[in-house]
């Protein structure tokens, strides 16, 4: 129950992009189409499952007080969880560029810029600044991905529908982008408050 | 091939030191190319550090200085890097600039640095940077790059100020610090004497993240307003 009130709780309350607004740069520029947004979105959950755990072995086993050099090396935690977080996405770069040539096409410059996407850092950031145990980080990796990826599929959905609606033309694109993902992130802010630890307890 | 790169290697050596296209590095990013509303980089951190003026800029300060530094040492570099590895390579410096930053700041100026601490390490990744590497960096010469990161470092600046201004303005009533609207006696203007600058409430919705989306959508439209070919036509 605890697991799964923590994908709840990464997915739809403190979702990545609509609460806490990380990973905005390639959740707005890869949304103009759902079929690419999925690719994305799964790519992105992917990093995340793969990444989610190896920093936490990273930061309780080389970084931690305990860890194989018995010394808190907590300062080189920047510069430990990035690498690992780039040989994964160069590993799904390749990956992708072999086994599916058109969405790595269309993913173009987003697919290696997943690296730096907000959203995977500041996911290993905040599972170990909410010392979650290594069972709650894989399930809060995979909830924060999915999170992620359902964000962006509904703005490409949002976005596919209002491709024929009368925008004024310098609005049109990502102007309008703009000012919907605020929209969301306002919606997505009532929900701030709701628990559902409390929720199933009645 | 080689060919090909020497006829390159020509036309650099011909190419006078400031001319038309090192310009054209340093002025494109600052409107018809802007990191933020047209490339479409660096979002995150425009949202989290434009709740006040100072701080925005002390960040603008910071972005310049990483990007025209990592764009020139990776210009440097890009011929000896393989590509399966560019990206850690890239990250490593980019690493190594923002701790250079992070250190210099805690020394000269630790009120701000706290004040900054988490998002000067979130330089890191701020797609800006890496960005301007993968575009642009990776297929220049080192001079051009490093323009090239100034360019995108001020256009990043020039938006982030201009999303601070109006935040700070209309969510605290100030500027930089100073009270301008609002009803107070602090700083310069007492303006809880002068009746038409003292009515003003303070816009809560200004200090939500959300404010600053609303406020850079609003900047794009303008910016597309007044400059027709940059407006999407699909």
């Amino acid at each position: 129950m605890e697991l799964f009130n923590i994908f709840l709780k990464s997915a739809f309350i403190e979702n990545m992009v609509l609460s806490y607004f990380l990973g905005m740069c390639s959740f707005l520029a890869v949304s103009k189409s759902v079929k690419t947004a999925i690719g994305l979105g799964a790519a992105v959950i992917f990093v995340l499952v793969l990444t989610i755990p190896i920093n936490w072995v990273v930061s309780e086993m080389v970084l931690g007080p305990n860890g194989i050099f018995h010394t808190d090396l907590t300062f080189l935690r920047f510069i430990l969880f990035i690498a690992s977080i780039a040989a994964s996405v160069q590993l799904v770069e390749m990956a992708v560029e072999k086994y599916s040539p058109a969405l790595y096409n269309a993913l173009g410059i987003f697919l290696p810029l997943i690296t730096v996407n907000c959203a995977i850092l500041g996911a290993a950031l905040f599972m170990v600044a909410r010392e979650y145990n290594f069972a709650e980080s894989v399930v809060y990796g995979v909830g924060s991905g999915f999170g992620w990826a359902l964000a962006i599929v509904a703005m490409a959905a949002i976005r596919e529908k209002i491709r024929y609606s009368n925008i004024p033309a310098p609005l049109r694109g990502l102007g309008i982008a703009f000012i919907l993902t605020g929209l969301m992130g306002l919606a997505f802010m009532s929900l701030m408050g709701i628990n559902p630890a409390t929720y199933f307890q009645q | 091939m080689a060919d090909a790169n020497v006829k390159a290697a020509a036309l650099e050596e011909k190419e006078p030191f400031f001319g038309k296209k090192e310009r054209k590095a340093l002025s494109d990013p600052l409107n018809d190319n802007n990191p933020i509303t047209v490339q479409v980089l660096g979002i995150c951190s425009a949202l989290a550090v434009t709740t006040m003026v100072k701080p925005a800029f002390i960040m603008a300060l910071s972005v310049i200085f990483v990007t025209a530094f990592s764009n020139l040492a990776i210009a440097l570099l890009r011929k000896g890097i393989p590509k399966q590895i560019r990206m850690i390579v890239q990250l490593v410096v980019i690493a190594f600039l923002v701790t250079v930053v992070e250190q210099v700041l805690k020394a000269f100026n630790y009120e701000t640095w706290k004040q900054l601490s988490v998002f000067i390490g979130l330089i890191i990744t701020n797609c800006i940077v890496m960005g301007r590497l993968e575009a642009y960096a990776m297929a220049n010469t080192p001079w051009r790059s490093f323009l090239d990161g100034i360019g995108n470092g001020a256009g990043y600046g020039v938006i982030l100020l201009a999303v601070a201004v109006i935040r700070e303005l209309f969510g605290r009533g100030s500027v930089a610090g100073f009270k301008i609207i609002g009803s107070t006696n602090e700083f310069l203007l007492n303006t809880s004497q002068i009746s038409w600058l003292g009515w003003y409430q303070n816009n809560g919705l200004m200090v939500l993240p959300a404010s600053a989306i609303f406020l850079i959508g609003i900047i794009i439209w303008l910016q597309r307003a007044s400059n027709k070919k940059l407006v999407d036509v699909s």
